[in-house]
């Protein structure tokens, strides 16, 4: 309790400019982390990185004031750590070992399909994010787009709906698919669930 | 005594970030600069 009410206010200093309070803050939670990560993992090299990452996160997002102050700092560092460590195992392709444990837990391999209440709220943010940035688009992109993901037509139903040839309807797909991409780049945008 | 046949009983280990990370995460927000224009922000490195 104690810390959390130090967290909150190493982060209000840190987001009025104290670079300092970064480091305190990094400081109280780097073993708690580090060995979080590293109990999954496995790997000090991969626990580096894996913390970094986390920790740019934190940083971006706290620089962008996109960070809501609710005193749970560390459970929302060790979520952006968690998601992380998924996405190491996914491009790896390998799960994570099983540890501490002798019996083999069947609910960490199988889940229900249904997004928990966290996710679809994540989902709810992805799909408005995605909204303001197919916005962004110009109109001929964003009218092949919104008519082959969200109205699920087929090209040649596109075609025929906007008076051009199916290698245009074709072609306007792919921009907009790569100016969305350049879109969520530029602007340092995650989405993922 | 029962006899215990795992060789690791415990993985749980206590590791820390090197201090060349942490260093390397001070230096990144020092110099990350974020600018906001029309609802999107702009993200621009001083190094």
């Amino acid at each position: 309790m104690e810390h959390q009410v130090e967290d909150s206010l190493l982060i209000k200093r840190y987001i009025d400019g104290d670079e300092r309070a970064l480091a305190a803050l990094i400081g109280r939670h780097n073993q708690r982390i580090s060995s979080f990560i590293y109990s999954k993992v496995n790997d000090r090299e991969v626990t580096e990185d894996i913390f970094q990452d986390t920790f740019m996160k934190v940083i971006r997002t706290l620089k962008r004031g996109a960070y809501s102050e609710e005193g749970k700092f560390l459970p929302w560092v060790m979520r952006i750590s968690h998601n992380l460590i998924i996405d190491y195992f996914r491009k790896n392709r390998r799960l994570p070992m099983f540890e501490g444990a002798d019996t083999f837990n069947i609910f960490s391999v199988i889940g229900d399909e249904k997004l928990n209440i966290e996710k679809q709220i994540i989902k709810d943010q992805i799909d408005s994010d995605l909204t303001l940035l197919i916005e962004e688009l110009p109109n001929e992109q964003k009218e092949v787009l919104l008519m082959r993901i969200y109205k699920d037509m087929s090209f040649k139903e596109i075609s025929e709906n906007t008076g051009v040839s199916i290698n245009t309807a074709l072609g306007r797909m792919r921009y907009a698919l790569i100016n969305l991409r350049k879109l969520i780049d530029q602007n340092n945008i995650v989405l993922t669930n | 005594m029962e006899k215990l046949y795992a060789k690791d009983h415990n993985k749980c280990k206590l590791v820390k970030a090197k201090p060349e990370t942490v260093e390397f995460l001070l230096n990144y927000s020092k110099s990350l600069k974020i600018t906001k224009a029309k609802g999107i922000s702009f993200e621009s490195n001083m190094n």
